[in-house]
C-alpha cells in the first residue's frame, strides 16, 4: 500500500490518476462504479430496500416486538386489526404478524443468498466452459443445460421435495437447480464474443493455458451480465421459495415464511385482509427492490463503458 | 540460413458448407536482424501470414521453419518466448478489466521469469511509459500509450522476432510517427527481427528493408527499399499501389 | 464568390462532471461553390463541426454560433419542418463506414428512390436512381438496385451512398472521412468520381479527414483544427507555406516511400496551442 496514504485524504487516493499499486487501483475503480451509481436514483431506492432487509434480518431478535413462534391469547387476541399495540395485526393463533414477518426476512435472505451462492458459479463455469471450447464440449454442455431449461421451476422444485421431503433446505436446493441454467446460457452467449476478441489472441500467443484463460480473462467480462441477471431473478427466486412455501413445500409451519404466511392467511382475505396481505406487501416490496437494483447495477455495468 | 522460412502456406477457413481459401501458397524468408515487411490491401491475406504463424489461422498446407526447425503443432513455450506479436487496434488488444501491471506481469508469470517486478518497471521505462502508468486501467491510457503497452508487453518475454500486424494504423498520424521511432530504436538496440504487415506504403518502406506485396491470398512481388523507392517494379499490382500512394492528382483523372 | 455558407463563432459544448466541455471552441470560416478540406486529428472536432451544419449535434450537446447561414437561412433557429427541406435537398452528407451509413435491411434501390420521392419525384424515382448510379461509374446499376449493403464491396457501398445523397442535388456536401475505411486504390477511384461530380453540379463540398496530404491534393482550401479551433486556414496549393507549428509538424512527421529521415520528425504539442 502507498505510503503516502495518510497524509492524503481518503477521497483523493481513491481518484488518483496514478494509482501506485494494484489495491488502489482496484478500489479506485470500485469508488469510481460507486460514484457513477450513486447517480441513479432509482437504483439508490433499490440498493436501500435491499439493505434495509439485511438489516431487518440480522437484527430481527431486537426489532421484533413478540415472539413469532409463540402466540398469545388464543381466546382475546385472534385475528387483531392492525393498531399501536400490533402494527400489523395478529394472525389465527394470535402470533403477531409484524414480527413473523421480521423473522420471515431471515429466511427469505437465506433463500436468496444461498440459491445466489450455488447457481451462480455453476452457471457461470458451465457456460464460460462451453462458449471457450466449442465443439463437442459445447454440444455436451447445453444440452445438459437444456434438460434443465425444459422443466417448469415448480414441477421442478415439487420433485425434489417428493424425493427428499418438504423443508426450505430442500427447497433451496430446488430453485437453486433450476436456476443456474439462464445464467449458463448467458456466460456462453458473452464467451462467444469475448473469445474472438484480440486480447485473447494475445494472452494465448503469450503461452496461457485455457483454466488461466477461462478463469482470468473471459469470466471477468461475463460477470457483469450475469450479476445484473441474477439480481434481477431474485424477485422470481422469492415468489418460487414463496410459491412452494405456499403449497407447504418449503418452510414448514411454524416457521414464518412469507408464502406460507399468505397460504395460511388466504381464508381470512375478506374479512381479515391483514393476515395475508401484510407478507404480501414485504414480498412485493423486496422483490421490486431487487429489480430497482439490478437495473441500476446494469446502468453502471454495462459494457458499453468498457472504451 | 535463414530465421523465419515459409513455404507455401496455404490456410483455408471453414464456414460450413463454403471454404475461404485465404493463402494459397505463399513464401518468404527473413534473415536474422532483418525488418521484413508484407504488404496489400483488404482480403490480401497479409494478417493471416502473421496468426498462420503463430497458429492462430487454420493451416492446410505448407511450411513455417523458425532457424531451420520447423514449428510445433499446436505451438509450445519455446516459440512463444521467441515470437511475439503485437496486434492492430489498441482499443482491443488489452483486457478492459486489467491494470497495465497485470498486463505485463501475467506473461512472466506463466514462464516463470524471476525479479518480475523490476522487469515491469524497466519494460514500462523502454517503451517511454513512466512507472506512473503502471496501476492504470486501458481505458484510461490513449491510443498511442496503450500501442506503447502492446508493444512493451511484446517484449517482457525477450523473444527475437516481433511480428507486427498494422501498429499503427489506428493512431493519428502524429502519434504514428512516435510509435515508428520506437520500434526503429527498440530494433536496433536489441537486435530484433521484425515482419511488419500494413496496408500503407509509406510505412513499409519506412521500416522495412525487403518488402512483399500481395493481393488476394497469393504474392505478387518481391521488393528491396531502394527498388520500390525507384518504381523499378514488373507488375502492374504494384504500380497500381505506388500511384495511389501518391494521393489524388487531377491530371491522372483527366486522363481517364 | 458569393457565400453559400457561414459560419461564425460555432461553439459546441458536451455535459461532463466537471461541467461543460467545449469540443468546437470558435470556428468561423464561409464556404462558396468550392471544395473546402477540414483536417484534424481524433479529438480536433472536425466532426462535430460538420454535424453541426446540418443541425445533427447528439442531443446531450450544445450548438451555438453568431453566424450559422445557408444561402441566406438561418440555420440557428431553423424549425424541424425547415430542416427536412433542407436535409436531402439542398445539404447532404456522406460519412465513413458504407456498412454502418447505409440501411442493411433494404435494397439500394429502395433507398435511392426513397431519397427521391422525399424530394418530389415520385415518378421518375427509378430512372433518376439508375441515372445516378450510372454517374457514379457503378457498370451494372440495375443488380446494385436490387442489392444489400452487405453484398457490395467497401468501394461500391461508398459510390452507392455518394450517389444516394446527390440524386436529389444538393447544394452543399459535407463528407465525413468518405474514404478512410477504402483501400488506397478504390480511395483514389471514389475521389475521382466525387471530383468530377462536384465540378459539374457546381456544388460546394466540406471534405473532413485526418488524412493532411490527400486533402492538400483534393481540395481548394484547408482548414487545419487543433482541439476545437481552427489553427491554420491556407490554399491547399500552398501547404508549403504553413504557418503553425501544428500545421508544420502534421506535414513533416509522416512517413513518405522515397523519404529517408529516421528518426521521424515527432510533433512536440505546445499548451499555447490550446489557447
Amino acid at each position: 500500500m502507498s505510503t503516502q496514504a495518510p497524509r492524503q485524504g481518503l477521497g483523493e487516493w481513491l481518484r488518483s490518476e496514478q494509482p501506485a499499486s494494484r489495491n488502489q487501483a482496484r478500489l479506485g475503480q470500485i469508488w469510481r462504479t460507486w460514484v457513477l451509481f450513486t447517480g441513479n436514483r432509482l437504483g439508490m431506492i433499490g440498493l436501500g430496500i435491499v439493505v434495509l432487509l439485511v438489516l431487518v434480518a440480522v437484527f430481527a431478535n431486537v426489532i421484533a416486538p413478540y415472539d413469532p413462534v409463540l402466540g398469545g391469547d388464543l381466546r382475546t387476541e385472534r385475528l387483531l386489526p392492525p393498531s399501536m399495540a400490533h402494527l400489523m395485526g395478529t394472525d389465527d393463533l394470535a402470533r403477531d404478524i409484524f414480527s413473523r414477518v421480521v423473522h420471515g426476512a431471515r429466511l427469505t435472505l437465506m433463500v436468496v443468498a444461498l440459491v445466489a451462492i450455488i447457481a451462480t458459479p455453476i452457471g457461470l463455469l458451465v457456460g464460460t466452459v462451453s462458449g471457450y471450447f466449442g465443439g463437442w464440449v459445447d454440444t455436451v454442455l447445453m444440452r445438459i443445460t437444456d434438460i434443465f431449461l425444459a422443466f417448469p421451476r415448480l414441477i421442478l422444485a415439487l420433485a425434489f421435495v417428493a424425493a427428499l421431503g418438504p423443508g426450505i433446505e430442500n427447497a433451496i436446493i430446488a430453485i437453486a437447480i433450476t436456476s443456474w441454467p439462464p445464467y449458463a446460457r448467458l456466460a456462453r452467449a458473452e464467451t462467444l464474443t469475448i473469445r474472438n476478441a484480440e486480447h485473447i489472441d494475445a494472452i494465448r500467443l503469450q503461452g496461457a493455458s485455457s483454466p488461466r484463460i477461462i478463469w482470468g480473462h473471459v469470466v471477468p467480462l461475463c460477470l457483469s451480465s450475469v450479476i445484473i441477471r441474477v439480481t434481477l431473478d431474485m424477485a422470481g427466486i422469492i415468489l418460487t421459495a414463496a410459491g412452494l412455501g405456499f403449497l407447504g413445500l418449503g418452510a414448514q409451519p411454524p416457521q414464518p415464511e412469507w408464502g406460507a404466511m399468505i397460504a395460511g392467511g388466504r381464508r381470512f382475505i375478506i374479512d381479515y385482509w391483514w393476515v395475508a396481505t401484510m407478507p404480501g406487501i414485504a414480498i412485493f416490496t423486496v422483490s421490486l427492490g431487487f429489480n430497482l437494483l439490478g437495473d441500476g447495477l446494469r446502468d453502471v455495468l454495462d459494457p458499453k463503458a468498457d472504451k | 540460413m535463414a530465421l523465419i522460412e515459409i513455404e507455401n502456406l496455404e490456410v483455408t477457413f471453414d464456414g460450413g458448407d463454403r471454404q475461404v481459401k485465404a493463402l494459397k501458397g505463399v513464401s518468404l524468408s527473413v534473415d536474422e536482424e532483418d525488418s521484413f515487411g508484407i504488404v496489400g490491401e483488404s482480403g490480401s491475406g497479409k494478417s493471416t501470414v502473421l496468426r498462420a504463424m503463430c497458429g492462430l489461422a487454420p493451416v492446410t498446407g505448407g511450411r513455417i521453419s523458425i532457424d531451420g526447425k520447423p514449428v510445433s503443432a499446436p505451438r509450445d513455450q519455446a516459440f512463444y518466448r521467441r515470437v511475439q506479436m503485437v496486434f492492430q487496434d489498441p482499443y482491443a488488444s488489452l483486457h478492459p478489466r486489467h491494470t497495465i501491471d497485470r498486463v505485463l506481469s501475467e506473461p512472466l508469470a506463466i514462464h516463470g521469469f524471476d525479479h518480475a517486478e523490476k522487469r515491469v518497471e524497466q519494460a514500462l521505462e523502454d517503451v517511454g511509459l513512466g512507472s506512473g502508468f503502471r496501476f492504470r486501467y486501458p481505458h484510461q491510457l490513449s491510443g498511442g500509450q496503450r500501442q506503447r503497452v502492446a508493444i512493451a508487453r511484446a517484449l517482457i518475454l525477450e523473444p527475437k522476432i516481433i511480428l507486427l500486424d498494422e501498429p499503427t494504423s489506428a493512431l493519428d498520424a502524429s502519434i504514428q510517427a512516435e510509435v515508428l521511432n520506437l520500434l526503429d530504436r527498440l530494433r536496433g538496440e536489441r537486435g530484433l527481427t521484425y515482419i511488419l504487415v500494413s496496408h500503407d506504403l509509406a510505412v513499409v518502406s519506412h521500416m522495412c528493408d525487403r518488402l512483399m506485396v500481395m493481393q488476394s491470398g497469393e504474392v505478387v512481388e518481391e521488393l528491396t527499399r531502394e527498388a520500390l523507392q525507384a518504381h523499378q517494379t514488373t507488375k502492374d499490382y504494384t504500380r497500381n499501389l505506388l500511384t495511389a500512394s501518391e494521393g489524388f492528382t487531377r491530371d491522372a483523372a483527366r486522363q481517364r | 464568390m458569393s457565400s453559400l455558407l457561414s459560419v461564425e463563432n460555432l461553439r459546441i459544448a458536451f455535459p461532463s462532471r466537471q461541467g461543460p466541455v467545449e469540443v468546437v471552441r470558435g470556428v468561423s470560416f464561409s464556404l462558396g461553390r468550392e471544395r473546402l478540406g477540414i483536417v484534424g486529428e481524433s479529438g480536433s472536432g472536425k466532426s462535430q463541426t460538420g454535424r453541426a451544419i446540418l443541425g445533427l449535434t447528439p442531443v446531450t450537446g450544445t450548438a451555438t454560433a453568431d453566424k450559422l447561414e445557408f444561402d441566406g437561412i438561418d440555420l440557428r433557429n431553423a424549425t424541424p419542418k425547415q430542416w427536412r427541406k433542407l436535409r436531402g435537398a439542398r445539404m447532404s452528407m456522406v460519412m465513413q463506414d458504407p456498412k454502418f451509413s447505409l440501411n442493411p435491411v433494404m435494397t439500394i434501390g429502395k433507398q435511392l428512390m426513397e431519397a427521391v420521392k422525399l424530394h418530389g419525384g415520385k415518378s421518375e424515382a427509378r430512372d433518376k436512381s439508375l441515372a445516378m448510379l450510372e454517374a457514379v461509374q457503378i457498370r451494372d446499376p440495375e443488380r446494385v438496385m436490387a442489392a444489400y449493403p452487405h453484398e457490395l464491396s467497401g468501394g461500391m457501398g461508398q459510390r452507392a451512398m455518394i450517389a444516394m445523397m446527390l440524386v436529389t442535388e444538393p447544394d452543399l456536401l459535407i463528407a465525413d472521412e468518405p474514404t478512410s475505411a477504402l483501400d488506397v486504390t478504390v480511395q483514389i477511384e471514389v475521389l475521382r468520381i466525387l471530383d468530377r461530380l462536384v465540378s459539374e453540379r457546381g456544388m460546394g463540398l466540406i471534405f473532413i479527414s485526418h488524412d493532411l496530404r490527400l486533402v492538400s491534393t483534393f481540395c481548394d482550401r484547408v482548414l487545419v483544427m487543433y482541439a476545437g479551433q481552427v489553427v491554420e486556414e491556407l490554399d491547399a496549393r500552398r501547404m508549403n507555406e504553413a504557418s503553425h507549428p501544428y500545421t508544420k509538424g502534421l506535414l513533416n512527421c509522416l512517413p513518405t516511400i522515397t523519404g529517408d529521415t529516421r528518426p521521424l520528425p515527432v510533433l512536440a504539442r505546445d499548451d499555447a496551442w490550446l489557447e
